[in-house]
């Protein structure tokens, strides 16, 4: 093994790059990877949906109409807990959010070296050096990613503040609420840091807790073969729960958040 | 970077393991739910089905009842009608005979009494002939004598 681990494990949390910058917010550099493969995993989502819409039965549901109907009465019944109202847009948008955040941690169970295995090998055949051959196909182990989805969430949560009290019910919520109207500038603050903490917990909590897989599965691939498979089975079999926990959170969340943005306090 | 071999080994081992893990244990139970509630579907619809199959059923078989009720209804009125008209035919009948007899009763009746009233002008004519013939002769003829040629004449009257 030529490269160090210190090396190795850099080199695997490299994204596929348009830019060089190494800040850590830039406007400059997009992770192709990530939007990538999270776009083919969004659109496989669709596609597989969308066939089962279309071919949907009112009779006994074929296998896949099957699997299709208990996840989305599962979704539908998981914003119907919570969220009192109109769900034609909330249910959608849970089930795509679940299903969509469940793909991406899948990802995570892939052998670790394969995707920049093949990488290495394409941008090789490209004419480039294969050392600079970086790619990561976890997209929830990407803060892009994460903080994209949940900023998201976060204007929704706006925007289902104003259709459920008015720009004027939420304004007023914002600077009277929780301490009444005499303390106003400690209602702004606490609420700013009540809205501000919803995307931030969103987006860091599946970041971290796919990061840190994605990170010991690497820190695993270093060990000798054969001693990999033991924790490496015992880690992948951990993810099952962690891969499903993480998009279930995730879209619970997004439904309590929104629920709590449009009922009144 | 250059990609070690034998970790890449352990990792597709791990990989399989794994794989073959949720074969066994994970998968079984996710699709043996599905399938479960699959066939609970399928029995539901065939529920309905039957359903609807047995209330079409009683229906039709109410239907049939009901259509047989009215046919026999129509049977029995039938009848009844043509027994009343029998009976109204068997009652011409006898009123028929009975007066074809009372009227040849009555012509037997007068045919008799025509032979009667006959016989007794018969009778009266030999008597009046004797009492004629007795004033034309002043003499008393012998009835008696002469009966064979009274009756004789009264047969000619």
């Amino acid at each position: 093994m030529a490269a160090s681990p210190a090396e190795y494990v850099t080199h695997h949390l490299k994204h596929l790059s348009s830019g060089h910058d190494d800040a850590f917010i830039t406007m400059s550099n997009w992770h192709i990877d990530t939007l990538i493969v999270s776009t083919l995993l969004g659109l496989a989502f669709l596609t597989l949906f969308r066939i089962v819409a279309v071919r949907a039965t009112q009779g006994v549901p074929g296998k896949l109409q099957n699997f299709v109907e208990i996840l989305v009465e599962f979704v539908d019944n998981s914003v119907k807990d919570s969220f009192h109202g109109n769900r034609s847009f909330i249910a959608p948008l849970a089930l795509t959010i679940f299903c969509w955040v469940f793909l991406w941690n899948c990802m995570d169970l892939i052998p670790v070296d394969l995707f920049p295995l093949l990488w290495a090998q394409v941008y090789g055949a490209m004419g480039h050096d294969p050392a600079h051959a970086y790619i990561r196909v976890v997209p929830s182990a990407d803060m892009s990613a994460t903080f994209a989805l949940s900023i998201s969430v976060f204007i929704l949560i706006f925007v289902y503040s104003f259709k459920g009290k008015g720009v004027k019910g939420f304004t007023l919520e914002f600077l009277t609420h929780p301490f009444g109207a005499k303390l106003l500038p400690a209602n702004v603050i606490l609420n700013t840091v009540e809205y501000l903490a919803k995307p931030m917990s969103l987006a860091l909590r599946l970041f971290g807790n796919l990061y840190a897989g994605e990170l010991i599965f690497i820190l695993i691939a270093l060990l000798p073969w054969w001693a990999q498979i033991i924790p490496g089975l015992g880690w992948a079999i951990f993810h099952i729960l962690v891969v499903t926990l993480q998009a279930f959170i995730f879209m619970t969340l997004t439904i309590v958040y929104l629920s709590m943005a449009y009922e009144h306090h | 970077m250059q990609a070690s071999i034998p970790s890449i080994v352990g990792q597709m081992i791990v990989f399989i393991t794994f794989v073959l893990f949720t074969m066994k244990f994970v998968w079984p139970p996710i699709t043996a739910a599905m399938e479960a509630r699959r066939q609970r579907i399928a029995d539901g619809l065939a529920a309905a089905e039957r359903g609807a199959k047995a209330l079409q059923d009683a229906s039709s078989k109410s239907d049939q009842a009901l259509a047989e009720a009215r046919t026999q209804a129509q049977d029995i009125l039938s009848a009844a009608n043509k027994q009343a008209s029998q009976i109204v035919e068997q009652a011409k009948g006898t009123a028929q005979t009975e007066a074809e007899r009372i009227v040849a009763k009555a012509q037997d009746d007068v045919s008799r009494e025509v032979a009667r009233a006959r016989e007794e002008l018969r009778k009266q004519v030999g008597e009046l002939a004797v009492i004629g013939a007795s004033k034309i002769l002043k003499r008393e003829i012998d009835a008696k004598a002469h009966a064979d040629v009274l009756s004789d004449l009264a047969a000619r009257v």
